[in-house]
């Protein structure tokens, strides 16, 4: 029995500006995220990584071709988006409790009882996920009493707290030093794992991509194209260890000299 | 040890101040006529207060009912500008333009206009005080992360909820700071127009003074209005801390 995919991007593609001035930032791709995907998106940085992310969120409008959510165009279906940028950019006036209770504020059908259940029911769910990503203690703090780690867990659970359909990185883990990159690896997993949840993640580092998506999307650089899609093999829940074996290591490896030695640009006008 | 000693470093600099003053003006001789001496200033406090007060409460009042509207159309403009890209170019111009004349010049359009006396008090003060305020709380606004705005954007918010979840809250530590500017200049404003065309309020009451060589009357009038000017100050202070002290963060933990 075949799944109608979550997202479907048919020959989608993306330019900016006009005129002369015009540059394409993405050339008409497909792609295809089923329910309960983990896609990471990798290449060179400025190859429209972040620009897919864009028009998934609606964000921003394709130039070219159709996004189908849950197999209708856009606007047909609201969908419900969960999205986390490097910078967590809490709001500061609040405390960490409120900064996650955010989006239930304002994306229905939370919306409608946010008043009622703001210190009841909807505040035992932020405290249930907060308590997962291991921040509970932290919950009446203010964001910048919490170290970065702390903040992108936090940043994780308003991305997360109203159950979207889809929830989108990029490069959320960017400025975190090596060790809490992968403690957050594990915490992200963990979230993923339990609940069931279709990610999609932008980054830059391989490994990060390796050890987290089921799935592997290699971008060249701009106009970007898909030029892979590989499938991610190892068993999960993976332990951090599985990061110094040969077979993750290969795969690294490979996904790398892919970027490096991509072709330039659209190969099907050269052919 | 410090911090009591931050605390009192003001006033100490302040008293200092008054004593270097009386010291000088003691030794090299000067006239009250040309600059009295704090001790004199405080003698003429004391000895016209029954005067002076009736003109302090006349410039307080114009000041503050001048500022009160300046106050709710910096906002409303503030708020109106910094929320669209369109409004902040087209109305820049503009307010940069209005905010350029010296205020003088516009008290006698304000007499011809209202005739001379309490209004046009208010009006300067109101018109000097807008726009710190329309440019603290438009860049409040204006300046939200992009990435913040993006996540809102993507839980399909609308403008008004993230002008009110985001905007609003994030603009108020410039709003207030700007408070503090713009209760200041009010007074500026009030204290021209009394003293180009009132028969009430502090700055007439110095222009008098002047023209009867009661130095040190105007003196008193002018520490009345630096008074008037600091203790309003400093509520707005507390004011601030209380309602945007997560922007000044440790000071308040």
């Amino acid at each position: 029995m075949k799944q109608v995919p979550i997202v479907e991007l048919q020959k989608v593609g993306v330019t900016y500006g006009q005129g002369p001035d015009q540059t394409e930032a993405l050339v008409p791709t497909d792609l295809t995220i089923a329910k309960g995907d983990f896609v990471a998106l990798v290449g060179p940085s400025g190859c429209g990584k972040s620009t897919i992310l864009k028009l998934v969120s609606e964000l921003l409008e394709p130039t070219s071709g159709t996004i189908l959510f849950g197999g209708r165009e856009l606007g047909a279906k609201p969908m419900r988006v969960g999205m986390a940028f490097q910078s967590a950019s809490l709001l500061p006036w609040m405390s960490v409790r409120e900064n996650v209770m955010l989006p239930l504020k304002i994306v229905p059908p939370f919306k409608a009882d946010f008043r009622a259940k703001k210190g009841g029911e909807y505040r035992d769910r932020v405290d249930d996920l907060l308590a997962q990503v291991g921040l509970l203690d932290f919950a009446d703090k203010s964001p910048w009493q919490l170290s970065g780690g702390m903040m992108q867990r936090a940043n994780l659970c308003r991305a997360l707290i109203h159950d979207p359909d889809l929830l989108l990185l990029d490069e959320p883990f960017g400025a975190l030093d090596q060790f809490t990159r992968e403690e957050l690896w594990q915490t992200l997993q963990a979230l993923w794992l339990d609940r069931g949840i279709t990610v999609m993640l932008v980054t830059h580092d391989l490994r990060e991509a390796a050890y987290l998506a089921s799935r592997v999307c290699v971008m060249s650089a701009r106009p970007g194209r898909i030029i892979e899609d590989r499938a991610v093999p190892f068993a999960r829940p993976r332990p951090i260890d599985i990061t110094f074996e040969s077979d993750f290591v290969s795969l690294v490896q490979d996904l790398r000299g892919q970027i490096v030695h991509a072709p330039v640009g659209r190969t099907e006008d050269a052919a | 040890m410090t911090r009591t000693m931050e605390k009192i470093a003001p006033a100490l600099l302040i008293v200092s101040v008054f004593v270097v003053w009386e010291l000088f003006c003691l030794m090299a001789g000067i006239s009250e006529l040309v600059l009295p001496r704090p001790t004199q200033i405080v003698a003429a406090l004391v000895k016209y207060a029954p005067a002076i007060w009736p003109h302090a409460w006349q410039t307080f009042y114009t000041t503050m009912v001048g500022f009160a509207f300046g106050v709710a159309i910096g906002l409303s403009l503030g708020v109106l500008i910094g929320s669209s890209k369109l409004a902040y170019k087209t109305a820049y111009p503009l307010l940069v333009g209005i905010s350029s004349v010296p205020k003088v010049a516009v008290v006698p359009i304000f007499v011809l206009w209202f005739g001379a006396g309490t209004v046009p008090a208010i009006l300067t003060a109101m018109i000097i005080c807008i726009f710190p305020i329309v440019v603290n709380v438009a860049t409040g606004i204006a300046t939200v992360e992009p990435e913040l705005e993006d996540v809102m954007r993507s839980l399909k918010a609308t403008k008004m909820e993230i002008l009110r979840n985001v905007g609003l809250p994030r603009s108020m530590p410039y709003f207030f700071a700007s408070l503090k500017v713009a209760i200041t200049l009010s007074f500026v404003g009030s204290v021209i127009a009394e003293t180009v065309a009132s028969n009430k309020g502090v700055g007439n009451l110095m222009m008098i003074a002047a023209s009867s060589f009661n130095v040190p009357l105007v003196f008193a009038g002018l520490m009345v209005l630096a008074v008037m000017g600091m203790s309003l100050y400093a509520i707005f202070s507390v004011i601030e801390r209380r309602m945007a002290g997560w922007a000044m963060r440790k000071e308040v933990q």
